[in-house]
């Protein structure tokens, strides 16, 4: 049996005297998708950004098909092609038409210019964009955006894909089309983690929820074991606060 | 019309008639006032002779050709220096930490010396060096002691509008991979650039002023022209007609700059 895609043991990370990780281990299979639950400030959005290096870890290991990446002096560069990551603000880059967007780091980074059209206006058909690759981010709805934001870390043909709290700053009725896309990925097989509060989403389609809480994963599990029957205390507590 | 819309009507009719009646009396008030003055006559005979106004009209214009000349060749040079000096200083790299002192040196130095000092320090100084021809120009040295001293605060301007992108916008560059030198040059610089075209705007019309100071160093351009005239005709008008002429540029260019400033600010509010 293959060892995990991504494998997270004691990840310390401080951000001055705020301790936001105290010792966190996690493993991700490869085609898992892996939801991280827990209030606001429990550490998922750092525990997520620690997974590609965007934030150096204090202390413990990341492994990405066993290389630690966390290693201090590791050059992130070409691993950042392999992990794909989408934020809760998008972050699209606002001079640039959509397809530019994606379009820009495989012909920077990969060297393909030409050759990556095709994918790239493949993945806009796919995803109901076809009709809005010209245009740009202004001009398009927050689903929109985020789904551009996801093709664009797709066009990177990456492994894994790290996603932000993606549907948090999106109006109600937008949410859908964004996690459409998100099952679509996991029927293709892409190893996904996934930082929500989505929790329906999260018991529909999740492999395994990661209920974070005061910076350490205090349970992990498959969805109904987590949502029907949780261990702990802290996980009922949270739970009954967000589902009622 | 609703009640509103009546009453707001109301009021702005109002608003309109006190505006245009106050200006009258003002205006009444120094066509009235002015020529009471003493020295009057004498004021109008030297500064606003219709007649020299009309004479030295066409050649003062051609002298501001040559101004919008020695403008236009300084606006590339100072926005390549003034990039590069606002790149030197954002330098990361610690090897490259005598630019970014460089960098900080010069924006210090070339804000701080008043542009007619420099004009003349350059103007006068370098070719006393005993430059054989061309080299010896004013036009070459005045023009570089534009461009010193503008690049210095064009490189401000840059820099601020660098710092003004947020840092997500690298983050996500950064996260797909690209290395700090593309992040700058596809993701954080034409944002920047964009922001602060209004802020150069106001740059540009600042220089268009100022190329006049060349005038201490020699080129016949529109400000000694008009000099040469007052010198001949013993007559102040041929300053003021330059005043109209730079005028007619500066004006527009600066309500051009205005409004891309409030568009900027709409835009993002």
């Amino acid at each position: 049996m293959p060892g995990p895609r991504l494998s997270l043991s004691g990840v310390h990370k401080t951000f001055g005297d705020a301790h936001v990780l105290r010792g966190s281990d996690l493993d991700i299979g490869v085609g898992e998708l892996g939801c991280l639950i827990g209030a606001s400030g429990s550490g998922k959005s750092t525990l997520l950004r620690c997974m590609n290096g965007l934030e150096p870890v204090d202390d413990g290991a990341v492994r990405l098909d066993g290389v630690d990446i966390a290693e201090p002096g590791f050059d992130l560069g070409p691993i950042r092609q392999r992990i794909g990551i989408v934020f809760q603000s998008f972050n699209l880059f606002p001079h640039m038409t959509a397809y530019e967007n994606a379009a820009l780091a495989p012909a920077r980074v990969l060297g393909e210019t030409t050759a990556a059209r095709p994918r790239i206006e493949g993945l806009f058909h796919r995803f109901d964009l076809a009709d809005h690759m010209t245009k740009y981010p202004d001009q398009l709805s927050g689903g929109q955006q985020q789904r551009v934001a996801v093709i664009r870390a797709l066009a990177m043909r990456p492994e894994t894909l790290l996603l932000d709290e993606i549907t948090s700053a999106l109006d109600p009725e937008l949410v859908g089309e964004v996690l459409d896309v998100l099952r679509q990925l996991r029927d293709d097989g892409m190893t996904m983690v996934l930082a929500t509060h989505e929790m329906s989403f999260a018991r529909d389609v999740a492999d395994r929820v990661v209920f974070m809480d005061q910076g350490v994963i205090a349970e992990e599990g498959a969805p109904e074991a987590i949502f029907s029957s949780p261990k702990r205390e802290r996980t009922r507590k949270f739970l009954a606060s967000v589902l009622r | 019309m609703s009640r509103r819309a009546a009453y707001e009507a109301r009021q702005r009719r109002r608003a309109n008639l006190i505006a245009g009646l106050s200006t009258i009396a003002v205006v009444g008030l120094v066509i009235l006032l002015v020529p009471m003055a003493p020295g009057w006559d004498a004021v109008k005979r030297s500064f606003f002779d219709g007649e020299t106004f009309v004479n030295t009209f066409p050649t003062l214009l051609r002298a501001f050709l040559l101004d919008v000349a020695i403008f236009a060749w300084s606006v590339p040079l100072i926005f390549a220096l003034g990039l590069a000096i606002a790149l030197a200083r954002g330098a990361q790299s610690p090897a490259l930490f005598p630019l970014r002192i460089f960098g900080a040196i010069y924006v210090d130095l070339f804000r701080g010396i008043p542009v007619v000092l420099l004009v003349y320090l350059i103007g006068f100084g370098v070719p006393g060096l005993g430059l054989p021809r061309p080299w010896n120009s004013p036009y070459i040295w005045g023009t570089v002691a534009l461009v010193l001293t503008y690049s210095a605060y064009v490189a401000e301007v840059l820099r601020s509008g660098i710092e003004s992108i947020h840092a997500s916008q690298r983050n996500a560059a950064i996260c797909l991979g690209r290395n700090s030198r593309d992040t700058m040059r596809f993701v954080i610089l034409p944002q920047a650039i964009r922001r602060v075209v209004p802020a150069n705007m106001n740059m540009l019309v600042a220089l268009q002023k100022d190329v006049a100071l060349l005038s201490f160093i020699g080129p016949v351009e529109i400000l000694r022209q008009a000099g040469i005239f007052k010198s001949l005709l013993a007559n102040f008008t041929p300053y003021v007609v330059a005043a109209v002429i730079f005028l007619c540029v500066t004006v527009p260019a600066t309500r051009y700059a205005d409004y891309l400033l409030n568009r900027d600010r709409n835009a993002r509010s």
